[in-house]
């Protein structure tokens, strides 16, 4: 049988550059180019910076397929990953397999059971309100991502980790050298040494005081009992860090700018005393901004198909949820902004075992931000023309790198 | 309706807390799933098969009484 999906009819030579690029006015959908291969083909070669020519998986189904079947790997060690960028480091359990993955991935578990982090609310309602203060209480305009966006989820998941806030700089300075595409390996080295060095420094002291709640308390225990290597529990701490920064800050800041660019959606959210509303809000704008927009990365370790198609072992996989949650075969209308839709089935955190262990988190930040800022500041508005607004194309993590706002 | 749970397959990702809280619950060591009910009532079933379907590691199976 030849099927046209056969790699003998797809010769590389003719496989299109991944990341592909947005189009020129519309920085909250997918590369048009992407959306356009989803339609045409559920499989697809395709180009990385390194000249390697991995699949793309197109489509919603397809990519949850592929991302819960145990015949690929996250090992970004593993000679042909499909890798974002040169000597990029691997972090903790996310580029590992199971059983390891499972054995890691649990010490952290009981910080982001949905009751745990429901536990929270009090904290990050509290923070959240604080900075609406500072907001209220600074000068006009003021750029959100730096005043609010940034500050309210590393004060989170410093609360969560028990880290001084007088090293907030220290924190945000070196996660964003470790993320940014830009950022030589050298740099990218130097910042997770930095972090890694004084989050270790920090798991030592804990071990010195057993008992604390806090996460890294908890990963001191293991420590002491054998369970988890300094370094494991050290790498760990840094890709909590890492994870509950850049993604939620960039989540707050791009769909506060979407949320303006679309009023009667803002308004709606605003003026509604249901706290539904708010909870159905976060699944929407994270199924339509998909901040985390490079695609999900594995390598197929057997032989297997993908959409009718045969990979072999050895051979890259890309699964940008960019599009699948574009797919209209698993949304109406996939390109309205709508709050009110039941989203909840959307692969923005991903899917499989490797799905974002923060996403109890992420949701209760975002739910309190919507049911706070925009009620304090009910005449918040751009302080500057839409099309000045710098947009992170370049970004692991998409978002906009400012955002004049005034009220 | 009867609910099983595969433990060793579970991420604990908490997607069947939100979806069911009613039915699934997580333990505190290790957010690994806890089935609270294995055969939850009739107007449960729609928020249960939800479960079932966003769960990312497959954990959650879902059979028809006879």
């Amino acid at each position: 049988m030849t099927s046209t999906l056969d790699p003998a009819n797809h010769p590389p030579a003719d496989a299109p550059d991944y990341p592909m690029s947005r189009a020129e006015g519309c920085p909250f959908d997918p590369p048009p180019r992407l959306e356009r291969l989803r339609e045409e083909t559920p499989l697809a070669r395709v180009r990385l910076w390194d000249g390697t020519t991995p699949w793309l998986v197109t489509r919603f189904a397809d990519q949850r397929a592929v991302l819960s079947d145990r015949r690929v790997s996250a090992d970004m060690t593993h000679p042909t990953y499909p890798r974002s960028a040169p000597g990029r480091a691997s972090l903790s359990f996310i580029g590992m397999d199971d059983p390891e993955h499972a054995r890691l991935r649990r010490m952290v578990g009981s910080a982001f059971t949905v009751k745990n982090v429901a536990a929270m609310r009090p904290a990050v309602q509290r923070i959240v309100d604080e900075a609406v203060d500072g907001l209220l209480a600074g000068p006009r305009p003021v750029d959100l991502v730096e005043a609010f966006a940034l500050p309210v989820p590393s004060l989170v998941i410093c609360d969560l980790l028990d880290v001084p806030y007088a090293d907030h700089d220290f924190f945000q300075r070196n996660s964003r050298t470790m993320v940014h595409r830009k950022s030589t390996p050298e740099q990218r080295a130097e910042a997770s040494g930095e972090l890694a060095r004084y989050l270790g420094g920090l798991v030592g002291e804990k071990l010195g005081e057993p008992g604390g709640a806090d996460l890294l308390s908890r990963l001191a225990r293991r420590v002491a009992a054998g369970d988890l290597t300094m370094r494991e529990a050290t790498e760990m701490a840094v890709l909590l860090l890492i994870a509950g920064h850049e993604t939620t800050a960039n989540m707050i800041a791009l769909s506060t700018l979407l949320l303006l660019r679309n009023p009667d959606q803002l308004a709606l959210l605003r003026d509604s005393d249901d706290p539904t509303v708010a909870t159905r809000a976060v699944e929407e704008l994270l199924r339509y901004l998909n901040i985390t927009h490079g695609g999900r990365r594995r390598v197929a370790v057997e032989d297997m198909e993908v959409a009718g198609c045969p990979v072999r072992a050895g051979e890259g996989l890309i699964l940008p949820n960019d599009v699948a949650n574009r797919d209209p075969r698993a949304f109406d209308d996939p390109d309205e902004l709508d709050i009110t839709r039941e989203a909840r089935h959307h692969v923005a955190f991903g899917f499989g075992v490797h799905q974002c262990l923060g996403q109890p988190l992420a949701r209760l930040e975002l739910e309190v931000v919507y049911r706070t800022l925009y009620r304090r500041l009910p005449e918040l508005r751009l302080a500057t023309e839409f099309e000045t607004i710098p947009f992170k194309h370049d970004g692991f993590v998409y978002g906009v790198y400012e955002l004049p706002v005034t009220w | 309706m009867k609910v099983s749970v595969d433990e060793d397959k579970c991420c604990g990702a908490g997607s069947c807390v939100l979806a069911a809280p009613d039915v699934f619950d997580q333990r505190d060591e290790d957010g690994v799933v806890v089935l609270l009910n294995a055969e939850p009532p009739a107007e449960l079933h729609d928020a249960v098969r939800e479960a079932a379907d966003v769960c990312p590691a497959a954990a959650i199976t879902l059979r028809t009484a006879p």
